[in-house]
Order: structure tokens, then C-alpha cells, then sequence
């Protein structure tokens, strides 16, 4: 298999990075793992992480600042039925690793350190979805600033109502080695760019913003092929206008049409967060003990997709060395499964999916979402549009939130239009729009033919820790959502 | 006591401060500001009775601004040694060679920096033991299950302890270290009845641990805050008055300091662009920031850039008195610096007479909100929309719990139709108010 060379070759890779310059052995290792896991200790590992992330931002026509961060360290955790331990450390050197693996070993309160003999191996079917090469040397100084610049004299070209433009283009290199009680070592190395544009707009003393951009696991090139990058300035500029010409939106339960894309923040919030492994299974999440109950309409399938060819929230392992999969969420309908990481597959007696996520070595991993999208269905979105006598057309989103026990999700839209009678009409400002999880996915009564994934610009946040994530859907139709305008 | 910090770093705070800034010297920067911070901490959460959590924390960092004239570049690092300090200040340099010259740019007038540091009394070290954690949280969240035979399940409770070194240095001869510590308890419950699931939450957090909460009033409290929203329900879209509890209620302050923040200003995208001066609240608002206040969360004597911080009013007789500015953003908008690098400092609401039931009655008829969710500010224009829990009150009593509602205006006109602010005043966090009461809002629901 042509993955198996390079999944060889980049273990080999983390060894020598993350390793050989503190001087650790295999050997070391073993020893540190004998001192975690043993008698009454279920699972544990240790995570090695070494992280370089770069900024650079553009405002008034100038890059004014830049910065660098170098993150290191080192992750212990022991696990004790559903008791974790966790210590880490900065440093990565033998004593350090020591004091960390007594303190997260300290969970276990009966037994000794194990004995028994385990060996350092490579563990098995890491995927390559993307090249590890650094994107922060992919260009040189002067052509990220020269990349923002353009980006910025774009936006300026586009209309004369362009009043301000914010660019930031930012990329990280991260190299991750997971060492898991039995001896199996799995590494990644992973990289990250993102480039966003915001404008401000000023007519007739109304100002107006809007904001665009992208990337995924790739480098800085990423941008300047298909003209991604003015493409954000457009995008950025387009919104900003369409606002300036926006009414109040209106208040109250109607039909809704979101369209493909980032809207897909739905999923996310409305279904994704609740059926992550932790909250069922603690009995938290309102969609706890439902598998195989009906969630949504018959049209809906729901994914969290780890593998796709160098999206944003694709992983070729997790971070626990799992490798990351496409799990069925939701099919025509249908609870199917839950998202784990291996504590909670473990304590749920289910497979981990590849979904144990953390920020860096000084959290510990829970189950996370990658990818979240629908699957398309059959119908033109014009048709869908047109189906519509009176409701909302939103097309683009900031943020979401949800409260996973009530099931009550927000997501707000940043652009959308009334429709009257089939036709898209005004421009409205934005409003949040609230559901509940469980039952919204069953008023999805039409659902597009035009899946579409977002540009890669989502961030998740989950108990104080982020994580890069995907979404996508394809147009859809929801029969009644509560939009939060001031307009009755 | 330096020793009572088991981290050896946090004692050297201030010598790695000052070899960075010789290192930056020496790579030809004409100026240079240095942030490190040093912390430790302990976070053990109890769950159903048993241990689930016991997190040990340890984390240091470091950040540095070069200057080279008017052009700047920054990094930084958690790893201390030498050579990645060497490492980090070699990058922010090379940033330096290629960002724009920007006469705005470079360190605080060195007039303003703090002279005598004065103590606030923030460091108060919890000699907290594993066990001792595990026997707290075990007993808050055992005082929560005993509350309510509605009370099924729980998202634990939770024990912290965490104390920090931070030092801000710069090239300007300035030094200075805060020395605090941070202690909490906390608990989240979960309710169940025939219509579903509720989850809330308490928590108590302090400099002091003598002066936190006892364990079984925050259970206690968080079963209580769960109990009362079972049975929530859509209310029909109507406009009608809004009481913000005080927990919820400092995010509208906080919308406030952004939209008059330099950044928001000085790229002319807050909705309260050019209202110095102007009668942005009823006459009888009044809020200042006290960022002397001894043992406060919110207490610093310096600010980001070693600025020395003094109480000053923002907001007087209803009327923006002032920005928060940083050095950049003043030099920028040809006015001084307010001591607000890195934001505000216990930033306080003056209270009211009432307290929440004198509100509730004073409302009559409204929407009481306990809880916002999703992020839906426009920081450009002022419009608002959030997700929303509460109660409805009737005749000044809260009736039923209310959900899956949206509550809506624009900042502008609801800082106008701010018509009361508690005594309830919330003192767990930076930003300091009672509970509001808005003349009108729009809610969404059915």
C-alpha cells in the first residue's frame, strides 16, 4: 500500500523530532509506560506534541505585525475505569516524564506499576491525506505580505464604498506522536493554513461588514491557485454590500431554506455535539439511549467524515493514535451511532472512530467532531426556493452554540433574504435562529442535490479547548425554525 | 516564600524576562517588551460520587515584541531554555524585517508606567491535597442530589486551584510581577421531568480559598437553578421588557467595552463610533473601572504595557466619559493611553436600590433571562440577537421557565432603555453588575 511507506516514514520523522533531541530512547519510553500503566490501570498514554504557528496580519493598506509560536510538551494519562489521571509538562526530558506519569498514575489508588514487559512498536493503519511538509517555508516573507496586500487591493478595487480591510493569513505546522499503553506508537504531522478577509463598508453614513476565507491541511499555495484568495476579498466585499441594504429581519416560527455550505453549522450544533460518546454516555446529551430511533426525516443522512483529502477538520489519526473514519451519524433518518474516543467506546463496549480529539498536550481528549455533513438528496435548490410562500433564505453564518441536555441549539446568520412568494426578496439583517436538536432534523422536508463542504474556516470549541473542524450540506428546507429578528 | 511555588521558573520569572530583552538588545531592536507567566494548578471533578478528573497543571510561556524603529514583530514560546529563547526573539525579528513601518507603533510613554506597585493581595496559595479536592467536590455534588428527587444526573462537581507568576518588562527600564491565585468550586446538575432533560450550574471562585463558598451551597444552588427550568416552553413573539440576570447581564458591559475599544474605533467598525461626550445611557448610569479593588478578579496595578492603573469613570451621568485605549490606539486617535492594554479592570456597574425581587416586581410583566447562548452581536451596526432561557413573570413573579427564544434590538437603544441595575451584584468576575432591567425588547418564539 502506498500510505504504509509514508506512515513509516513519518513515525520515523516524529521519533527523530520529537525524541532523539531530548535524548530519549525506546527504552525510556518503556520505562515511563511501566511507571503509568499496570495493575487496575486500563488504558493509558503519552502524547508528544511539538507545534509552530505563525500570523500575519494586514489593516489601513499595511502589514503592521506578525508573530510566531512554538509550542512543546508532553501529555501522561492514566485511565482507571471511568477515572482519569492527567499530568503534563513543557519539558520534554526523562525526569520530567517521571513526575508527570507518577502524578497521573496516582488515579489508580490500589495496585502496583505493572511488570509486565511491553516493547515499542509501530502501531498500524494511519491514513495520508495530507503531505507533512511545513506551509510555514511554502513562501517566502515578503510573498505572505505580498499575498496580503493583493488580497487587500482587491477589495479596494471592487467598490469605492470599501471603507477598511482586515486580512489575516496564519499557518501551522504540528508534529503529534501518541504512545499508548501496549506499546504501539502512532504519529501525524499535520499542517494548517487559513487565510480570512473582513471589510467595513460606509454609504450614506450606514456601515456594514462582511467577512470571507479559507484553507484546509495544505500550504500557502493553496491560496494563490483558482485566485482563492481574491476569491475571499470578493466574497468579503459582496456581503459587506449586500447588508448595507438589509431590513430588520423578522421574528417568529417560519419556513426556513439554508443554503449549502458553512450553513451546515446546523448539523454541528443541532446533532453533532449530542451524539459525541461522552455525553451519551453519561446520559447528558438529549439524544442519549435513542440508537435506532427516528431523528430526522427520511431524506436525512448525516456523516463526521475524518478522511477527506486535506479538509480542515481531517485527521490521519486522532489523538490517540485511532485512525480517523467515516462514521454514519444519521441514515435516511435513523440514529446509528455515536462519535468515541477510546474511553468512551471502552465504557460503551463500542469501536473508537477515530473522534478523540485534544488542543495540545495540556488537555486531555474527548470526543470531537471532524467533518460533520449531509449527504445530498434530489432536488434542485431553485425548486426548493421556489416551494417557499413566506419564510427566510440564509446563506451565510457566524457562530452556533448548543446546550447538548435541552437540545436547544443557535446558530446566527450573517446573510439572508426573505422569500415572498417563491422569489428571494430583501436582504434582512442578521438574526439568530434557535431550534431543538432532536426533533428540528425531522421538519427538513426538502433536501438539495448540491452538497457542498465550507471553505475551511471552522473552529470548535468544547470545555475551554479548540479544535479545527469541517461542515457541509446541501440545500435545505426545515418547516417551521424560531428566526430572532425584531420585526413581529 | 518564592519556595512555596514548586516551579523553578516562576522564581526566574524576572531574570528570563530581562535576558530576553538583552537578547532583542543584541539582535539590534531599538525597543522591546517581554510577557512571561508561570502557573501551576490542580482540577479534580467528582462525578455520580466517584473521581473522574485529576488534572495537574503546569504551564509557562513567553512572549516578545521587537521594535526596530517603527516596524515590529512578535513571538512566542513554552519552551524556556536558551536557546528557544534565542530561537523566539531570532523570529520576531526576522517578522520586524518585513512588516510595515507604522509611526504608532513602540512602547507605552514611559511617564505612565506604574512607579510603586502596590499589593492587591491576590495571592493566597490553597495547600489543596488530591484527597481534600475529591472530599469538596464529592460533598457539593452529594448536597446537589439531596436537593431534588428530580435531580437524576450530574456533570460532576469541581475542585480548582491554580496560582500564577506574570511579568511584563520593557526596554524602558520597566519591570513589574503580579503574583495571584485563583480557587474555585463549581457544579453542574442535570434535571429530568415527563417533558425532558435541564442542565444548570453554579459556581464560587475567589483569591482566598477561605473566602469561597461552602461546597454544599453551590450544589445546593446549582440543583435549585436546574429544578426551576424544568418544564421550559416557547413563549409567542411578542416585544415585551427584559431582566437580565446579573450572571448574564455583564455580557451587555462587555459589548459596551468592545465598541469603544481602539481597534473597533480606529477601524471605524463599532456602532458607537464618535460618541465621545455623548448620552449613550439614562442619566442616572453610572460605570467606572477600579482595577485597585484588593482581592478582586478583575485587580491588576499595571496594565499589558506596565501603564500604572488608576479607578476611572467610563461612564458618567449616562455619558461616555472616555475610551479604553491602549498606548497604540491612543497615539492613533491623538489621545492617551487609559491603562487598557489587555482590556479593562473590574469593570463596575454602580448598583441600584433593588435587589432581583424589587427588579422582578418593578418589571411586572416580562422576560426574566438566566441564560444567553450563540454569539449573535453585530459589533458594526449594534443589532442584536441571542438565544435565550429564563422565566416569564407575571405580576412580578416569575410565572413559568421560558425557551427556545430569541431576544433581539440593537446595543444602542437598549443601553438607552437600561431603566434599573440590581444591588445583586456579581462579583466572580471582571466585569461587575447586578442584575438590568431593558424597557423593550424583541422576543421570537412561537
Amino acid at each position: 500500500m502506498a500510505s504504509h511507506s509514508t506512515q513509516t516514514d513519518i513515525l520515523r520523522q516524529a521519533q527523530e523530532f520529537l525524541l532523539v533531541p531530548a535524548g530519549l530512547s525506546s527504552g525510556d519510553l518503556e520505562t515511563v509506560m511501566s511507571r503509568v500503566a499496570g495493575h487496575s490501570i486500563d488504558y493509558a498514554d503519552l502524547y508528544f506534541q511539538y507545534a509552530r504557528h505563525e500570523s500575519w496580519s494586514l489593516e489601513e493598506g499595511q502589514v503592521k505585525s506578525g508573530s510566531r509560536h512554538t509550542e512543546q510538551g508532553v501529555g501522561v494519562r492514566a485511565i482507571s475505569g471511568e477515572k482519569t489521571g492527567f499530568a503534563y509538562s513543557d519539558d520534554i526530558v526523562m525526569p520530567a516524564l517521571l513526575d508527570a506519569a507518577a502524578a497521573a498514575r496516582a488515579i489508580a489508588r490500589s495496585g502496583n506499576p505493572g511488570n509486565q514487559a511491553l516493547s515499542v512498536h509501530a502501531g498500524n493503519g494511519a491514513l495520508a491525506l495530507y503531505e507533512p511538509h511545513d506551509p510555514l517555508v511554502s513562501l517566502k516573507e515578503d510573498e505572505k505580505v505580498a499575498l496580503l496586500l493583493k488580497v487587500e487591493q482587491e477589495a479596494r478595487r471592487l467598490d469605492p464604498r470599501v471603507r477598511q480591510v482586515m486580512a489575516s493569513l496564519g499557518g501551522s505546522h504540528e508534529t503529534v506522536l501518541v504512545m499508548r499503553h501496549d506499546g504501539s506508537l502512532a504519529a501525524d504531522i499535520r499542517p494548517l493554513v487559513r487565510l480570512n478577509v473582513t471589510v467595513i463598508v460606509e454609504q450614506d453614513g450606514r456601515r456594514e461588514h462582511g467577512s470571507s476565507g479559507g484553507g484546509g491541511r495544505t500550504d500557502y499555495s493553496y491560496f494563490l491557485t483558482e485566485e482563492r484568495a481574491l476569491g475571499y476579498a470578493r466574497e468579503a466585499v459582496r456581503q459587506a454590500l449586500v447588508n448595507l441594504e438589509a431590513v430588520p429581519a423578522p421574528a417568529g416560527t417560519m419556513q426556513v431554506v439554508l443554503g449549502s455550505g458553512w450553513p451546515g453549522i446546523l448539523l454541528h450544533e443541532a446533532i453533532g455535539h449530542g451524539l459525541e460518546g461522552d455525553f451519551n454516555r453519561k446520559g447528558t446529551s438529549a439524544f442519549a439511549n435513542r440508537l435506532g430511533e427516528r431523528i430526522a426525516s427520511e431524506g436525512c443522512t448525516v456523516v463526521d467524515d475524518g478522511t477527506l483529502a486535506q479538509r480542515r477538520g481531517s485527521l490521519n489519526i486522532d489523538d490517540e493514535g485511532t485512525p480517523t473514519q467515516n462514521t454514519v451519524l444519521i441514515e435516511n433518518g435513523i440514529l446509528k451511532g455515536y462519535m468515541q474516543d477510546r474511553l468512551n467506546a471502552r465504557l460503551m463496549g463500542v469501536a473508537p472512530t477515530g473522534n478523540g480529539r485534544r488542543e495540545s498536550y495540556a488537555h486531555l481528549p474527548m470526543p470531537r467532531m471532524t467533518n460533520t455533513y449531509m449527504l445530498p438528496g434530489d432536488k434542485d435548490p431553485q425548486e426548493i426556493i421556489a416551494s417557499v410562500k413566506k419564510g427566510l433564505y440564509a446563506v451565510n453564518f457566524g457562530g452556533g452554540q448548543v446546550d447538548i441536555t435541552s437540545g436547544k441549539f443557535v446558530f446566527s446568520a450573517s446573510e439572508a433574504y426573505l422569500i415572498e412568494n417563491g422569489r428571494i426578496g430583501r436582504p434582512v439583517k442578521g438574526a439568530t435562529l434557535i431550534g431543538n436538536g432532536p426533533d428540528v432534523l425531522t421538519r427538513v422536508d426538502m433536501v438539495g442535490s448540491d452538497l457542498a463542504l465550507d471553505t475551511g474556516v471552522g473552529t470548535c470549541g468544547k470545555d475551554g479547548q479548540s479544535v479545527p473542524v469541517g461542515v457541509g450540506q446541501p440545500t435545505l428546507r426545515i418547516d417551521g425554525l424560531t428566526v430572532g429578528g425584531t420585526e413581529e | 516564600m518564592g519556595t512555596i511555588t514548586a516551579d523553578r521558573h516562576a522564581v526566574g520569572a524576572e531574570d528570563v524576562a530581562a535576558q530576553v530583552l538583552e537578547m532583542a538588545r543584541r539582535h539590534g531592536a531599538t525597543a522591546a517588551e517581554v510577557d512571561t507567566s508561570a502557573a501551576q494548578g490542580l482540577s479534580v471533578t467528582v462525578r455520580k460520587g466517584d473521581v473522574e478528573t485529576v488534572e495537574h497543571h503546569r504551564d509557562k510561556s513567553l512572549s516578545v515584541t521587537v521594535y526596530f524603529g517603527t516596524r515590529c514583530g512578535s513571538a512566542s514560546t513554552s519552551d524556556l531554555r536558551t536557546d528557544s529563547l534565542e530561537e523566539a526573539v531570532g523570529a520576531a525579528c526576522a517578522i520586524a524585517r518585513f512588516t510595515a513601518e507604522d509611526p504608532f507603533n513602540g512602547l507605552a510613554d514611559p511617564s505612565l508606567l506604574a512607579k510603586d506597585i502596590p499589593d492587591l493581595d491576590l495571592y493566597h496559595p490553597w495547600a489543596l491535597t488530591v484527597d481534600d479536592a475529591i472530599a469538596l467536590a464529592a460533598r457539593c455534588e452529594a448536597a446537589a442530589f439531596a436537593v431534588d428527587a428530580r435531580i437524576v444526573n450530574s456533570e460532576g462537581a469541581s475542585v480548582t486551584t491554580h496560582e500564577s507568576t506574570d511579568v511584563y518588562a520593557n526596554s524602558n527600564g520597566f519591570i513589574g510581577s503580579i503574583r495571584s491565585t485563583r480557587h474555585g468550586i463549581s457544579c453542574a446538575m442535570i434535571g429530568e421531568d415527563e417533558g425532558g432533560m435541564q442542565r444548570d450550574y453554579e459556581y464560587t471562585t475567589s483569591r482566598v480559598p477561605g473566602e469561597l463558598m461552602a461546597p454544599e451551597m453551590v450544589g445546593e444552588a446549582a440543583a435549585r437553578r436546574t429544578v426551576r427550568r424544568l418544564g421550559g416552553r416557547q413563549i409567542k413573539t411578542c416585544q415585551a421588557p427584559v431582566l437580565y440576570e446579573a450572571q448574564a447581564a455583564k455580557s451587555l458591559l462587555s459589548h459596551l467595552v468592545s465598541a469603544v475599544s481602539g481597534p473597533s474605533l480606529y477601524r471605524r467598525s463599532s456602532f458607537l463610533l464618535d460618541t465621545l461626550g455623548q448620552a449613550l445611557f439614562p442619566a442616572a448610569i453610572h460605570i467606572y473601572e477600579d482595577p485597585l479593588l484588593k482581592r478582586a478578579m478583575g485587580s491588576a496595578p499595571f496594565d499589558g504595557e506596565g501603564v500604572a492603573t488608576a479607578r476611572r469613570d467610563l461612564v458618567t451621568g449616562g455619558v461616555l466619559g472616555r475610551y479604553c485605549l491602549d498606548s497604540y490606539a491612543a497615539r492613533k486617535l491623538n489621545l492617551v493611553t487609559t491603562g487598557n492594554a489587555g482590556g479593562v479592570h473590574n469593570l463596575t456597574i454602580e448598583p441600584g436600590s433593588e435587589d432581583l425581587a424589587g427588579l422582578l416586581k418593578k418589571m411586572g410583566r416580562g422576560l426574566f433571562v438566566t441564560e444567553l447562548i450563540g454569539f449573535g452581536i453585530n459589533g458594526v451596526t449594534g443589532d442584536y440577537s441571542r438565544g435565550a432561557a429564563g422565566f416569564w413573570v407575571e405580576d412580578g413573579v416569575p410565572a413559568y421557565p421560558v425557551e427556545e427564544i430569541t431576544i433581539a434590538g440593537n446595543l444602542r437603544d437598549m443601553y438607552k432603555g437600561l431603566v434599573a441595575v440590581g444591588r445583586d451584584v456579581d462579583t466572580r468576575h471582571n466585569t461587575r453588575t447586578g442584575s438590568l432591567l431593558i424597557e423593550r425588547m424583541t422576543i421570537a418564539g412561537r
